[in-house]
């Protein structure tokens, strides 16, 4: 496990992640960091990067990293989960016309506060956090099964059948 | 008796919530329906359909994603319709009502402190809309777990 992955998220832009983590590549030039930009303008001059990966390539990278950063979406946050790896992530705000409503807000107070995950303030913060969290991982994800909790996945079922 | 089942979502975290509820349909005539093609390698060995995307956001690909989205109903001609958002679950339940075809709302995770937009819309279309939060059930919309 080495470097750091990055994933802003596929449906809009999230500049400000990208910008941040290149910025932190460029001060710790001896660590791998990949950026997984999407739809971004931003094009990161220090980290590798990519515009979108084949999903099974993305769960590939999340497991294999020693610290994944993304946006606060769920899709990242149940990756990290699943592959009990940490997640340090940045919230997309509405005001910066980063997503459509201030959901991710509220993904970080409702979600973020499970044992493994991590929401930075701002991009400076985010940078001090990873390398921090770089140093000392803290406590991982606690494992999770692949699938939800079978009663939940039970009342469907039951729905399907009905 | 085996029923004809569409599980429908976006990409990203819609998507990775879907297949986390595949015990739900083990045994029934499933149909996976998402955005990307390389999300194939996840559902295993059954029919699998891509549609193009749509959001609030660019409500003027809705044609496109409707046009795809009929095309895979007349193939699969479910039964039932699970989806986890967004819009293009929507799209699929509204399309497939008139046909007898009932359907299940699961709002994404993401929605923790008001159920998102398609979900407020769902309750006109959708047999069942579900909440992954508690503190959101309300009048119609029950919670009957999470995805975590």
């Amino acid at each position: 496990m080495s470097g750091v992955f990055v994933s802003v998220g596929s449906m809009m832009p999230f500049d400000r992640l990208t910008r941040a983590m290149d910025e932190w590549a460029a001060a710790n030039p001896g660590i791998p960091v990949e950026i997984q930009i999407g739809k971004g303008e931003y094009e990161p001059r220090h980290a590798k990067w990519v515009r979108k990966l084949a999903l099974p390539d993305y769960q590939a990278r999340v497991a294999g990293c020693a610290l994944f950063v993304a946006h606060c979406g769920m899709g990242s946050i149940i990756s990290a989960i699943e592959a009990g790896k940490p997640i340090l992530m940045l919230a997309r705000l509405q005001a910066m016309g980063e997503h459509n409503t201030d959901h991710q807000l509220a993904t970080a107070k409702h979600v973020g506060i499970r044992p493994g995950l991590h929401v930075a303030a701002d991009a400076d913060d985010l940078k001090a956090r990873a390398s921090a969290l770089l140093a000392d991982t803290g406590t991982a994800p606690a494992p999770i099964s692949r699938f939800a909790d079978p009663e939940f996945t039970a009342r469907i079922r039951a729905f399907i059948e009905s | 008796m085996a029923k004809r089942v569409l599980a429908i979502a976006s990409g990203g975290g819609h998507f990775i919530q879907l297949m986390r509820l595949s015990p739900a349909w083990e045994g029934h005539a499933v149909s996976i329906a998402t955005v990307g093609s390389t999300s194939r390698a996840l559902v295993g060995d059954v029919p699998f359909f891509t549609f193009r995307d749509v959001s609030r956001a660019d409500w003027w690909r809705i044609p496109a994603a409707t046009l795809d989205i009929a095309a895979i109903l007349l193939k699969v001609r479910p039964q039932v319709i699970i989806t986890t958002g967004a819009l293009p679950g929507l799209i699929a339940a509204t399309l497939a009502r008139p046909f007898g075809c009932k359907s299940l709302w699961v709002d994404s995770i993401a929605n923790s402190e008001v159920l998102s937009g398609s979900g407020g819309q769902a309750g006109r279309v959708c047999s069942q809309v579900v909440t992954q939060w508690p503190h959101l059930a309300a009048d119609k919309v029950e919670h009957w777990g999470s995805v975590l």
